[in-house]
């Protein structure tokens, strides 16, 4: 467990995050909640929990972001609030 | 003020969760309770046991096997709930 | 959602790489004794090339091979796999998925009947897991056109 590398994956899955939900553009939003399914899945990797890294490797962020899309695709892609 | 008021309950909460946050144990602390009670056992008996190297496969199914076998239920009868819901038969 | 848009590309793209996943889908069930793995990633692995199917060519296409009938079949057969695995170990007289009891059926010793029972329980994960994600992905494309 090296704090440097934990430093920077903690602090981007932050960011990531926080800019998933206060982006206007949905669309957006479900690219940028499949960057934080890659982040939580690397911290996973680093932390030995090389399963549940792998799970949240294809369906956090292979499967559920191509869901998103298309449930976008056919409803808005602009937020309301 | 109703934003006022949700600011105020989240940053109590949020002070709780980091107050409470050092009690727990250490990462891999191997005098945590989860460590102790169960562990020893799966770690030195999995093996020769089933047969299986992968300790965490050998868990999920065989030593918990009856908790997986609801987890496949639940992934089954999501996938019904969702043909119900969002399939449309055009009625001719 | 999902038509026929004849671009030479994409098809061959798709075309050389859905054998690839599948293969790979397939060493990860198998290979979930030693290394990472196991039935749910293989399943989603699986769903996921016949997503990448769906969205190259057209949804028809595609239903024709992989008909809806046939994806709610799999769909129950998962779980009726994984419990009927557990019956039989009573039946066999042992407890509800104690996979040893499975040596009186199987010319191998209790430990390797307990590896049997564990890769047959993951490939009833496996066909649930992958038939329920492509099911929600064909109702959610075809928004009601089937």
């Amino acid at each position: 467990m090296i704090w440097q590398l934990d430093l920077i994956l903690l602090l981007l899955v932050l960011i990531t995050g926080i800019a998933a939900l206060s982006v206007r553009d949905l669309l957006s939003s479900a690219i940028i909640l499949g960057a934080y399914s890659f982040l939580m899945c690397l911290l996973w990797t680093e932390m030995g929990a090389v399963d549940v890294a792998f799970t949240e490797a294809t369906v956090g962020a292979g499967v559920s972001t191509v869901f998103f899309v298309a449930a976008i695709y056919h409803t808005t892609r602009r937020t309301k609030d | 003020m109703r934003q006022f008021l949700g600011f105020l309950v989240t940053m109590v909460t949020a002070a709780l969760l980091i107050y409470s946050t050092p009690e727990m144990p250490g990462w891999g602390d191997p005098n945590s309770p989860a460590s102790t009670h169960v562990s020893p056992r799966y770690i030195e008996k999995a093996d020769e046991e089933t047969h299986t190297p992968n300790i965490v496969t050998a868990v999920l199914a065989d030593y918990r096997g009856y908790d997986t076998m609801g987890e496949t239920m639940v992934v089954f009868v999501a996938g019904i709930g969702c043909i119900m819901l969002l399939r449309r038969r055009q009625h001719k | 959602m999902i038509r026929r848009n004849d671009d030479l590309i994409i098809e061959t793209l798709a075309r050389l790489l859905i054998p690839f996943i599948q293969a790979f889908a397939l060493y990860v069930l198998f290979l979930g004794h030693y290394s990472p793995g196991g039935g749910f990633q293989g399943g989603v692995l699986v769903a996921a090339s016949l997503i990448l199917l769906i969205i190259a060519f057209d949804l028809e296409k595609t239903t024709k091979r992989f008909s809806e009938k046939f994806n709610v079949i799999c769909n129950g057969g998962g779980v009726f796999i994984y419990a009927g695995i557990g019956l039989l170990c009573i039946l066999l007289g042992g407890n509800l998925l104690d996979y040893s009891v499975l040596s009186k059926i199987l010319p191998v010793g209790p430990e390797e009947a307990r590896a049997l029972g564990i890769l047959g329980v993951e490939i009833g994960v496996e066909i649930t897991v992958a038939a329920c994600l492509v099911s929600i992905f064909i109702d959610l494309a075809a928004n009601g056109e089937n």
